[in-house]
């Protein structure tokens, strides 16, 4: 088996190929083609969230321009509603899971040695919902009365309105975008979760796995959980909405509050979705870029489950001001706090990786450090919100705006951020700039401090969140908070100038230019169609064995030589 | 979901074989273009699917549950409560419809095709039963849709129900056809196992939906 090393072109069975060809790399045409190569497919993710990053940017910023003075001048209240409600819709639906989505595609197979996803049909068709769930949600910018207006909670009574009477509203159209979201997210748990479990390389164990795949797996698992459960509740809504149905409205005996545990049964846990695989990729990152092995492996892939099934027990939290009795916010408040603990768990066990590590500081490590920093920050005012009576006092003001934020954009975006300059040479086969990185995380980390940390501020001033206009007293916050996001918007320019130039005519990439360990970086940059092939290294040792001197899989000089060849 | 395509090419190495304690990698899959060989995860990938869709059942019966104890109007006015002899005769025509399609799947396990198709064919026209029923049965019902949450929930639940009936009797008839292709030494297992799976699962989601709809009357 030793020298199998032919090309997939001069396989005979090409000709049989029964699945759409990959086509030839570097043809740009295959990223626009119904493609089942997971790589392809990660970068029509990753191309397209980045993408409807910039429409939720533009939306925020037009937000703040609206806020930066107190009464509601540059656009209509009603206006606004549509704005934050597509904001965070936008955000959370088409740009942070699809982004990670495209990781998963990326990472998953060239890290456990597997060829492709298990499902390469499935994942394509899960792929192409994503674009058309995202022209459904903007479409609803062009029917009348424009988009949702109710939040991306859409709690009834709002989002059972249909003031105007149109059958196709903005409401429905979200609940539909939300909904075809739900499927298409369904369709690759699946393909994710199989994947991990059958298909991994000879010798990788579930313990001898990158910390990334234990996190994708237990945030594919909260998918697999959550998603149905949110799935019931928003077709309840649409039966409301536009078949006279009365679960939610209190008229007919229906309950709004159901709606409201279904919501957050699933859109709790949803943070951790988007949350774990960044953990994933902090745990990914800072080995190589501290030389150290990753300071207690089990105990952060474990800390990983305990997250998941936490999650699944807190979402009350979300309603102790909506009538929820004594006795369920005591337990909430509980469950709720416990999960500081296995997220603390990995954050000292991060803290102790970097601890006398020789530490490199590029753009992904930048991101990254960044990124924790902001995450004990949020992690701080996440227990404060727990705290039942804190919550009441501050739920529904710029404290929680301010504290998601920095979950959302200062700690996930910025673990989005570090994996793509990470791992961009191993997939386009191109380095990046270093110094327009530097400078993109140097406006970002200032552009989002500035607009997000005086929200706290604001918010414990008495701020109410979504509102056009607000007393003079909270103008100074919301100047620095618009100015901040103003440079957010500036800090894209060197990332988008950063990506086109560097795929355009950056210098070529070495197969492992960050002298990483890990699968992935055994192969070439970038990793020919089927990864390994028939020629799967065999896995011996756990990862992250920096400094350790052992090999990673055997005969593993074979295998960087066949890279660097290639 | 269920890929019918056929078993993978050999693969022409053996230095890749799975450690059978350990994890594995198909040697199939791992094949360069035959791409086909990931059907042997398709069994895996079904019954995580199923297990995922089982809680949309389950978040609809813990509402309904939770509207019967505490909704302030419950049956519209006018309506006493459901008929139940007519459904009991449907829900022992679809429980018994899963013994059946063991039949058919033991059949194809010993190659008997004939008795196969004989099988199968007995288990979609008791499937069509019960969906036949259940729509003489909503037609001759006195409340709709918009009578409150008692009627909002009944038809959601029987209605996302049958839903899945429809798609499992779909699904066997596409199977069937496929198994009257010429050439055909044996219909692929998989999709057989597959929908059977499929099948009995859409089963026990009736007994408590039965349970709770139509056993459950009184509040
Ligand atoms: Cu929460």
């Amino acid at each position: 088996m030793a020298s199998s090393t032919s090309s997939p072109s001069l396989d005979p069975r090409v000709l049989k190929e029964p699945l759409p060809m990959p086509g030839p790399q570097g043809n740009w045409r295959r990223y626009f083609t119904f493609n089942t190569d997971a790589k392809v497919i990660g970068i029509q993710y990753i191309a397209v969230a980045l993408l409807f990053l910039l429409v939720g940017g533009l939306l925020a910023m037009i937000m703040r321009g609206e806020l930066i003075t107190p009464p509601a001048d540059l656009v209509d209240p009603t206006v606004y509603n549509g704005l934050y409600t597509m904001h965070g819709t936008v955000m959370l639906f088409l740009f942070l899971f699809p982004v990670l989505n495209g990781f998963n595609n990326l990472l998953i197979p060239p890290m456990i040695g597997a060829p492709d996803m298990a499902f390469p049909r499935l994942n394509a068709l899960a792929f192409w919902l994503f674009p058309v769930f995202g022209v459904i949600l903007m479409a609803s910018f062009l029917v009348p009365g424009g988009p949702s207006g109710s939040g991306w909670w859409a709690y009834p009574p709002l989002s059972t309105q249909n003031p105007l009477g149109h059958a196709i509203n903005g409401q429905l159209l979200w609940i539909l975008s939300v909904a075809l979201s739900g499927v298409s997210s369904i369709m690759g748990a699946v393909n994710f979760c199989t994947t991990i479990l059958r298909m991994r390389a000879p010798g990788m164990g579930l313990f001898k796995m990158p910390i990334f795949c234990w996190t994708a797996l237990a945030a594919q698992l909260i998918q697999l959980m959550g998603l149905p459960v949110l799935t019931a509740g928003a077709a309840m809504l649409l039966f409301d909405l536009s078949f006279g149905t009365s679960f939610f409205k209190p008229e007919g005996g229906g309950d709004p509050m159901l709606y409201q545990h279904f919501f957050w049964f699933y859109s709790h846990p949803a943070v951790y979705v988007m949350a774990l695989p960044i953990f994933g990729i902090f745990s990914e990152l800072f080995p190589v870029y501290a030389r150290k092995p990753l300071f207690g492996y089990k105990v952060v892939a474990i800390a990983s489950f305990a997250i998941t099934v936490l999650s699944l027990i807190v979402w009350v939290h979300h309603m102790f001001y909506s009538g929820t009795p004594q006795w369920m916010r005591n337990v909430f408040m509980v469950t709720t706090m416990l999960i500081a603990v296995p997220t603390g768990i990995k954050v000292f066990a991060w803290i102790a990786t970097l601890w006398r590590g020789s530490i490199r500081l590029s753009t992904p490590m930048l991101f990254c450090l960044a990124g924790v920093f902001n995450f004990i920050f949020a992690g701080i005012t996440g227990v404060m919100l727990a705290t039942v009576p804190v919550d009441i006092h501050v739920g529904n003001t710029y404290f929680v705006v301010g504290h998601f934020h920095y979950i959302i954009f200062n700690m996930i975006t910025f673990g989005v951020f570090a994996a793509i300059y990470h791992w961009f040479p191993k997939f386009t086969g191109r380095m990046y700039y270093e110094s327009l990185g530097k400078l993109h995380f140097i406006l970002t980390f200032i552009g989002s401090t500035l607009n997000f940390l005086p929200m706290h501020w604001a918010g414990l001033m008495g701020m109410p969140r979504r509102v056009a206009s607000y007393d003079p007293e909270f103008a100074t916050a919301n100047v620095l908070a618009s100015l901040g996001a103003f440079l957010l918007g500036v800090a894209t320019i060197p990332f988008l100038l950063n990506l086109v130039s560097s795929l355009v005519r950056g210098p070529k990439a070495p197969p492992n230019p960050w002298n990483a360990i890990g699968l992935e970086w055994l192969l070439p940059s970038p990793p020919p169609a089927e990864n390994f092939e028939d020629d799967v290294p065999t896995v011996i040792s756990g990862p992250y064995g920096y400094g350790l001197g052992r090999p990673l899989v055997e005969d593993q000089e074979r295998f960087e030589r066949r890279a660097l060849e290639a | 979901m269920t890929s019918l395509s056929q078993p993978a090419v050999t693969p022409p190495s053996t230095s890749a074989l799975p450690d059978p304690n350990g994890p594995e990698l198909d040697p199939g899959a791992s094949h360069g273009h035959g791409h086909g060989a990931h059907a042997d995860h398709t069994m895996t990938g079904f019954v995580i699917f199923l297990a995922s869709e089982s809680l949309i059942f389950l978040a609809l019966f813990v509402g309904y549950a939770v509207y019967k104890s505490s909704a302030p109007l419950w049956l519209p006015a006018g309506v006493e409560g459901l008929e139940v002899r007519e459904p009991l005769i449907n829900t022992v025509v679809l429980v018994s419809s899963s013994l059946v399609i063991w039949l058919a799947e033991r059949a194809l396990h010993r190659q008997r095709l004939g008795e196969f198709r004989a099988w199968w064919l007995l288990t979609m026209a008791m499937g069509t039963y019960f969906v036949v029923g259940q729509a003489i049965e909503w037609q001759h019902l006195s409340f709709g849709l918009a009578s409150g949450v008692f009627g909002a929930s009944f038809y959601l639940l029987t209605g996302f129900h049958g839903l899945h009936v429809v798609t499992g009797l779909a699904l066997m008839a596409f199977l069937l056809v496929r198994s009257l292709r010429p050439g055909l030494v044996l219909p692929e297992g998989k999709g057989v196992l597959a929908v059977s799976l499929f099948w009995h699962f859409v089963d026990v989601i009736w007994v408590v939906l039965f349970v709770l709809t139509y056993v459950w009357q009184r509040r």
